[in-house]
């Protein structure tokens, strides 16, 4: 397992309830779930992560970075547990999670 | 809140969390130890795989129909849906909670392959405690009905599990055994089990042969709408737990055992059942088969 954490600058949502907690996803093979909380300062997104494939930190950042311009997600604690999901896979799981603590599937 | 419309969905296809959700009245869940708590498996971490943030199993209690039950769900997807240390203590401490605040039920929503082999001893002993409190709760009078309708099927202790239950639901894609096909095909060969062949499987373990057999009470559609009135009426049918059932039930399954033990393939205990078309078990759909054969069928 390898254990990495990010600090994303992002900037603030307009209108961002704050939810309960909320997990999507299962960790099965070539998928991850994500655990939505809050916790993180203004303009800030923390993400922790834990994968099975070891070497994929400069993946994870740009995955990352580029969900944080397009939602926002200030103020959020993201961990991740993750079993080999591609870049694709997880960018479609962080934003059914942040679409999930914002309340409704859509 | 879930639109009514998404009550209307697949069983098989939907997560632990989801089947609790759509079961239970709408918004009335309440998760005990939920993801948040972090409460993961200490013998994953040691083994340096990757741990689930609920360890698989949802647990926590919420209305049925107004009311009060508790629910622990197995999530298949992670690691089969496998007992570890931590996954069966939430099952057996939601199981003892219901033996002391006598809710109107306990709802197992099965998806489980057995023991967590990554865990040994501690799952076995997991398994233990979860049977040892299921007939602790049905002991003081708190019903426990199994639903099986999971991808990964309810297999080794579980399978022991969900026999020990009041009532067990189960739809055609559910299967339910203890050795499952690939263990009976490494163990005794493939000449004795086949366990490619989907047909051969689902007709050994599957729904519709369970409930022919009478080990299922209910047959229901893989529609999470079907599983809940099927768990309503089995709340409201408990079976006693005494020494006089036992042993009825005892006399049963030696009866079968000598009536059925010679059968080499399902077909031929359905044959032996009455069943009038054996081509239409595997084709029609559940509330057809519950029509044209539950006259035929064994009851417990």
């Amino acid at each position: 397992m390898e254990r990495l954490q990010f600090e994303l600058e992002c900037e603030e949502e307009a209108a961002a309830p704050a939810g309960p907690p909320v997990v999507v996803g299962v960790v099965g093979s070539g998928n991850l779930e994500v655990l939505v909380e809050r916790g993180a300062p203004v303009g800030r997104c923390r993400v922790v992560v834990a994968t099975s494939a070891r070497g994929f930190a400069d993946t994870w950042r740009a995955v990352l970075e580029d969900f944080a311009a397009r939602r926002r997600p200030s103020g959020l604690v993201l961990s991740v547990n993750d079993a080999g999901a591609t870049p694709a896979v997880v960018t479609l799981r962080l934003d059914q999670a942040i679409e999930e603590y914002r309340g409704g599937r859509r | 809140m879930r639109p009514a419309a998404l009550d209307r969905r697949s069983w098989r296809e939907a997560t632990a969390r989801r089947r609790v959700a759509a079961l239970l009245d709408p918004g009335s869940f309440a998760e005990w130890l939920p993801p948040a708590a972090r409460v993961t498996s200490p013998h994953l971490a040691a083994l340096d795989l990757p741990v689930a943030f609920d360890d698989g199993a949802v647990v926590g209690e919420g209305l049925l129909d107004r009311r009060r039950v508790f629910v622990a769900a197995q999530e298949g997807a992670f690691m089969g849906g496998a007992v570890g240390e931590v996954h069966g203590a939430k099952l057996t401490g939601l199981l003892r909670r219901a033996a002391r605040e006598r809710p109107a039920g306990i709802l197992l929503l099965l998806d489980s392959g057995g023991v967590r082999l990554q865990e040994a001893n501690a799952g076995l002993i997991a398994v233990s405690e979860v049977l040892r409190a299921v007939l602790e709760a049905r002991a003081v009078g708190v019903p426990v009905i199994g639903l099986i309708g999971g991808a990964w099927g309810c297999f080794g202790g579980m399978g022991i599990v969900a026999a020990c239950c009041d009532g067990l639901a189960m739809s055609e894609e559910g299967r339910l055994g203890v050795s499952g096909p690939d263990v009976l095909e490494t163990v005794k060969g493939v000449e004795e089990l086949d366990a490619a062949d989907r047909a051969l499987v689902w007709r050994t373990y599957g729904g519709k042969h369970r409930w022919l057999l009478g080990d299922a009470d209910r047959l229901v559609a893989d529609d999470v709408a079907a599983f809940r009135v099927a768990a309503l009426e089995l709340l409201a049918a408990p079976r006693p737990l005494e020494l006089e059932a036992l042993e009825a039930e005892h006399r049963t399954l030696s009866e079968r055992l000598e009536t059925f033990g010679g059968a080499a393939d399902a077909r031929e205990v359905w044959a032996a059942l009455g069943v009038r078309d054996l081509d239409l078990v595997a084709r029609c759909e559940p509330d057809e088969l519950v029509r044209a054969e539950g006259a035929r069928r064994r009851t417990r």
